[in-house]
């Protein structure tokens, strides 16, 4: 089973809300400091669901990592997690994509990978939210695709998919090659082993630029995008929140009851 | 570009019925469609929903498309992507929009990037431009720590709609409206995928998304005992209990509670936060709940910036003495 797995680095999306700050002139967010960056979380799920299949029946792990100033202790978690190769889109002309042109990148270079049963990417990344990515990949490469799945089981070079729906599941049988996204459902990934994170350590991840994959700078990042942002902002919180006080704890709820009472919300 | 015109929503279909989403699409739908001076259609997609067209309508639209075939019994990526490709391409609308739910979510990225297009997804807010007559989307990103606003300059300009955020018109049945059907034609060989069970989650009482009440727990109930009190108190106040992440993942709770950007989106008149600590992830999911009350140990939580009363403290004090005072207030 050779398996790839698409993983983007970003701002800790758990990090304190209050941290959170943007710089209006560029319409970026400005990095918490002292806060490393992370795989984005469903793409660590995206990691641990290939891993899972590997443990049962052996394969390859290829993951593929787009972005710039890649932090290679970042990127390397899911080689420590058990994963065998890692390339990286490190270039300036791959940053400021959007759902489109990253898409068309990650699709170009699992071209050129060429061999491929799966393919899995978390279902949305944690800071644009889009969940575009994924299922933009299996269009441009003709796949069907699946989304926010929960389980997978293979057999016969079929997949046998759980997908997470608004109310329960359903079961989806797919034939591969196919495209997978994966939701947190699928529970929480391994953690690396001492094992693992040494052989990462020595692992040197292959970087390919625009033209490693057949593509024009052009068709990608920035250049490559078709929806333009107009304006990032934080929403105001009006932030009244009145605290309800008491002799002891016990007070204070009672005291927030009659309260909600009065204020007609009981 | 100016061929393409109208404003065309996804009316989609839950257990034969339309679903709230399609309702309250044709609400931001219509404005739109006013403002550009052009029409709103929906189209309708399934096995045997015909009949529905009238009630499309009369929530508002001023078209009806139908694709009715046995086929599409069953939402599938592969056959619903065809047969919408084969709509927009002969209705050409300017803008398309959907909910965004199960369905949404895996067909409008699919539909726009085989389109030639781009979709913004989990849309808050959508407005026509004044001067350049594109659509202006504004949704939440960052988990909602920030919006943006995006344009498309393509067409269809395809957006998602998170539910519970626009207002339906009201239901008049005499409005008029055309209903015009469109074959799927359908090439089976091209549904490559199965739908072999469909699993509901089983929850007793009142649904999460009808509830007027919602009392929610959070990770720092510690276990699934704490979700008993909560239960006790949900019980005394009509409503339900929902839930964030961590409770779900550590399988505390059924995933179907789950609240938050990647769970379900509720907007009761009351949400009783306890032992939250308020994550936009999470506030993604019940911020548009009109009184939000908060419980929690530290009084830093950042849930007390969303909430309109709070009290600091150890649950376990406060959700005893609190259910205590209600079914007192209550009985008399
Ligand atoms: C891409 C992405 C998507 C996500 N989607 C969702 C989503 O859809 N829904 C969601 O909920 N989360 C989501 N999350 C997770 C989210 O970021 C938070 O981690 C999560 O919401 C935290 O849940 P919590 O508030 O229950 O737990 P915590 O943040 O751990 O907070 C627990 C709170 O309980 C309080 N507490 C502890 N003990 C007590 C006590 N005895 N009495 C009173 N208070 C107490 C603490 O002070 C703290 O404030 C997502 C995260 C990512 C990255």
């Amino acid at each position: 089973m050779n398996m790839i797995v698409c993983v983007k680095q970003v701002i800790d999306p758990e990090a304190p809300p209050a941290s959170f700050k943007i710089d209006p002139s560029s319409n970026k967010v400005v990095p918490p400091p002292g806060v490393s960056p992370v795989i984005s979380p469903f793409d660590e799920n995206a990691a641990e669901a290939a891993l899972k299949i590997k443990d049962t029946q052996g394969g390859k792990i290829t993951v593929i990592s787009l972005g710039t100033n890649l932090l290679r202790d970042v990127v390397k978690k899911p080689l420590s997690m058990g994963a065998d190769e890692l390339i990286l889109l490190e270039d300036e002309a791959f940053t400021n994509g959007d759902s489109w042109s990253t898409a068309y990148a990650l699709a170009m270079a699992i071209k050129k990978i060429g061999d491929y049963d799966i393919i899995f990417c978390g279902r949305q990344a944690a800071d644009w939210d889009a969940g575009q990515v994924g299922l933009g990949i299996a269009e441009i490469l003709g796949l069907p695709s699946v989304t926010a799945a929960k389980k997978i089981d293979i057999t016969d070079s079929k997949a046998r998919v759980e997908m997470v729906t608004t109310d329960g599941y359903e079961v989806i049988e797919v034939p591969l090659p196919a495209l997978i996204t994966v939701s947190s459902e699928l529970g929480e990934p391994r953690y690396p082993t001492i094992k693992g994170i040494m052989a990462a350590k020595r692992k040197e991840p292959i970087i390919w630029k625009p033209a490693d994959i057949g593509v024009d700078p052009s068709q990608v990042g920035a250049s490559g995008r078709r929806i333009k942002i107009l304006k990032l902002f934080q929403p105001i919180r009006e932030g009244k929140c009145e605290i309800i006080e008491g002799e002891s704890v016990e007070e204070a709820a009672a005291n927030l009851a009659s309260k909600m009472r009065k204020a007609k919300l009981l | 570009m100016t061929e393409y015109k109208g404003v065309m929503i996804y009316s989609e279909v839950t257990e034969g019925k339309l679903a709230a989403i399609s309702t309250e699409l044709k609400g931001c739908g219509r404005k739109l469609a006013d403002d550009l001076g052009q029409e709103l259609s929906a189209v309708l997609v399934g096995s045997g929903i015909s009949g529905l067209a009238q009630e499309v309508i009369a929530f508002g639209a001023d078209k009806v498309y139908i694709v009715d075939d046995p086929l599409l019994k069953d939402y599938q990526t592969d056959s619903y992507v065809q047969v919408m490709e084969k709509v927009i391409k002969q209705v050409m609308p300017q803008i398309f929009l959907l909910g965004q739910t199960s369905i949404g979510r895996d067909l409008a990225p699919r539909l726009a990037f085989r389109l030639n297009t781009a979709a913004s997804m989990d849309c808050l807010e959508l407005a026509i431009d004044p001067d350049s007559k594109l659509m202006l989307r504004t949704k939440p990103v960052y988990g909602g720590n920030a919006q943006a606003v995006f344009t498309c300059e393509s067409y269809p300009q395809i957006a998602t709609v998170r539910v519970k955020v626009m207002s339906p018109l009201e239901r008049d049945t005499s409005r008029q409206g055309e209903v015009i059907t469109i074959e799927a034609g359908l090439d089976p060989s091209m549904i490559k995928t199965k739908v072999l069970e469909k699993v509901k989650a089983e929850v007793e009482g009142i649904k999460l998304e009808d509830a007027e009440v919602i009392v929610s727990g959070g990770r720092g109930l510690g276990s699934a005992e704490g979700f008993k009190e909560l239960e006790e108190l949900a019980k005394v106040l009509k409503g339900a209990v929902g839930s964030s992440r961590p409770p779900c993942d550590n399988g505390w709770v059924p995933e179907a509670l789950h609240i938050g950007l990647t769970g379900k989106v509720v907007a009761p008149d009351l949400y009783i936060a306890v032992a939250i600590s308020g994550a936009s992830q999470h506030l993604a999911g019940c911020s548009g709940s009109k009184n939000i009350i908060a419980i929690n140990k530290d009084p830093e939580a950042n849930i007390f910036k969303e909430a309109r009363f709070g009290v600091v403290g150890d649950y376990r004090k406060v959700i005893p003495a609190f259910t205590d005072k209600v079914k007192e207030l209550l009985a008399g």
